[in-house]
């Protein structure tokens, strides 16, 4: 056990090694000239020079990479050229919008997938099965800005149901920022219109990120159902007399959870990626839009900056969920 | 030798039978089918040049002529959304093709050297698995500068580690059986066993991945358009068409959105359906065992 943890830690800190040697080959030897890219291509002769000393450009790509990393490991990321103030304190700014948006996809996934997902696998090959199959076929097959432009287009623009893209109404106050988390602030500050209001933001962007999600975990959900609803121990479980609801969601869920819990952990890539989209698409000021509008603009420190970031969570996450679900199957071993 | 044709004929009868009992494959299957034909004959079928625009009636709804009305330049939605169909289908066989071959590659010679090789080569696969897909082409995108074809490189890059991991661990289950013992005792190369022993064997999930990977591609690419990335204005893209419609949305809804269903059967119809057809011919539990993921749209 303790074996399989300090060995899944140990590779984990090699897939990190390598995420920044990546990041760093993308960054400083992809592009024809890194200077160019960075200075915009009427920089003087002058600044090229200095900008090239200054990051070390002039020596040799090993001597680079190890200054790169000692900057990386002091939480330097280098300078946005387009906000002008260094990464590391841009992506802090914009990292709880994201997190939020995040987490309100994942509950969507986790409240709607799982049970659709049992219910599929307890009513296998009936109406509802089909239907809810249909429907994760479609949630998985919908590009996640198309589906935010329909939400959108007809909850905010027709119906007025919900409001428009952001993550306040401008006539609204934001609370005191603490966490950064505006429904936590909000709480924070017991400021109940704020948070009804930026609760009733969150409600499309969550739908729009989490569908895909949802799809993939009710899938998923329903197929280890299936697995379980067969083994000897269930039909023992049934023979002693206990009642289908005792039988499906106190013996079978349980162990049907553990391969859920890996898509949990797979997916979380998915609303990552998601993310860049969704925020795209709701003018969401989270790390996705802080992105694309910087991978536009060519401001490369940031684009690489997210995208470190973003493995890095990526890769924490996925540590995490091995962890819990070596902790929930005695059975996995590292080799 | 004699034997062959019979075998084919119960094969391709058994598929029949296989089809007719799953009517969602048969629909999936379908769609792809009236997609691959739309993305070819589009020269034929579209009514208008895809780029010809009539400004000054721009936004007008569907009416004869233009069955799904005209764009925010006054261009044809119908023509632009089969030319699409086009571009993504292209995206979609030149990303599996170059992912699939590097992918491939790695894989088997993974598989195959075994020992420090494969140790370092699927290392360097599991760092690509830890970058969401969509952000690290996205980056790789900005490192190349924006353009299709750059799209296309970038999109390999990210999805070409599967193909790794599972001709990889098929290289490993067949490297071990008779078969390949005895070809090796009859003086056959390491080239020889790869090429003609291993590969075809290894090729089913391969297939798999392929469609699903050509989905996922669809998608990727539609995404980088849609944020900036990839195919530009004007070209007719999906990704480009929705973003471009997007600004629009409150005076013609169907700007946007038209090409939006579009990517479904595009993307993901691929995948349903491409993974199915492995299954009668005999390899499918391994298949769906190996493919990342693959266990979510079957069964």
């Amino acid at each position: 056990m303790s074996r399989y943890i300090l060995g899944r830690i140990a590779s984990t800190g090699l897939v990190l090694v390598g995420v920044s040697a990546l990041t760093f080959f993308i960054a400083h030897v992809v592009p024809g000239d890194p200077v160019l890219v960075a200075l915009g291509e009427h920089a003087r002769e002058d600044q090229i020079q200095a900008y090239r000393r200054a990051y070390g450009l002039d020596r040799p790509v090993v001597v680079q990479y190890v200054i790169y990393m000692g900057r990386l490991l002091r939480g330097d990321l280098g300078v946005s050229i387009r906000t002008r103030r260094p990464v590391a304190v841009d992506l802090r700014q914009f990292l709880p919008a994201t997190v939020e948006l995040g987490t309100a996809a994942w509950l969507v996934a986790m409240m709607l997938g799982i049970p659709a997902g049992i219910l599929s696998a307890i009513f296998k090959d009936r109406a509802f099965d089909h239907l809810s199959r249909i429907a994760a076929l479609i949630g998985a097959s919908m590009p996640v800005f198309w589906l935010g432009l329909l939400l959108l287009g007809n909850f905010y623009f027709r119906l007025h149901w919900f409001p428009g893209p952001g993550r306040l109404d401008i006539t609204i106050d934001a609370p005191p920022a603490r966490t950064g988390l505006l429904l936590i602030d909000a709480l924070l500050s017991a400021d109940p219109t704020a948070f009804g209001n930026a609760l009733r933001h969150l409600v499309l962007p969550g739908l729009t990120l989490g569908l895909f999600s949802t799809a993939v975990v009710a899938r998923m959900t329903r197929s280890a159902m299936l697995e379980v609803l067969y083994q000897d121990y269930i039909r023992t479980a049934r023979a002693k007399g206990l009642s289908a609801w005792r039988v499906h969601l106190w013996h079978a869920l349980r162990n049907a959870m553990i391969p859920t819990l890996t898509i949990i952990g797979i997916s979380f890539g998915n609303l990552l990626s998601g993310a860049v989209l969704t925020e795209t698409v709701f003018a969401w000021p989270g790390l996705g839009r802080y992105a694309t509008t910087s991978a536009v603009s060519l401001d490369f420190p940031a684009v690489v900056g997210v995208t470190l970031v973003a493995a890095v969570i990526y890769t924490l996450v996925n540590l995490i969920v091995d962890l819990i679900y070596a902790r929930l199957d005695p059975r996995v071993r590292y080799d | 030798m004699t034997d062959r044709p019979r075998i084919a004929r119960r094969r391709s009868a058994a598929t029949l039978r296989w089809l007719r009992r799953s009517p969602l494959v048969t629909a999936g299957g379908l769609v792809i089918l009236l997609y691959m034909l739309a993305a070819i004959t589009a020269p034929l079928l579209a009514p208008h040049p895809p780029l010809a625009q009539l400004l000054e009636r721009r936004l007008e709804p569907p009416q004869p002529g233009y069955p799904l009305g005209l764009d925010q330049l006054g261009r044809d939605i119908l023509s632009r959304v089969l030319f699409g169909a086009r571009l993504s289908l292209l995206v979609g066989l030149v990303v599996v093709a170059v992912a699939g071959l590097l992918g491939t590659t790695v894989g088997v010679v993974a598989g195959f050297a075994g020992g420090r090789i494969d140790n370092v080569l699927m290392r360097i696969t599991d760092v690509f698995f830890a970058f969401p897909s969509l952000i690290l082409a996205m980056a790789i995108a900005a490192a190349l500068g924006p353009s299709l074809i750059n799209t296309m490189v970038a999109i390999a890059v990210v999805t070409w580690p599967v193909y790794a991991r599972l001709s990889r661990a098929q290289t490993l289950v067949l490297r071990r059986q008779e078969f390949i013992e005895a070809a090796r005792a009859l003086g056959a190369s390491d080239a020889r066993v790869i090429a003609r022993h291993i590969l075809p064997n290894a090729l089913s999930p391969l297939i798999v991945q392929a469609s699903f990977n050509m989905g996922e591609a669809i998608l990727i690419a539609a995404g980088l358009s849609f944020i900036g990335f990839g195919a530009q204005p004007p070209t007719p893209e999906w990704g480009v068409m929705i973003s471009e419609g997007r600004d629009y949305i409150h005076d013609a809804v169907v700007g946007a959105h038209v090409p939006g269903p579009g990517h479904s059967p595009g993307g993901h119809r691929v995948q349903s359906g491409g993974r199915r057809p492995a299954r009668p011919a005999g390899s499918a539990p391994a298949a769906r065992r190996l493919t990342s993921g693959g266990g979510f749209f079957s069964s």
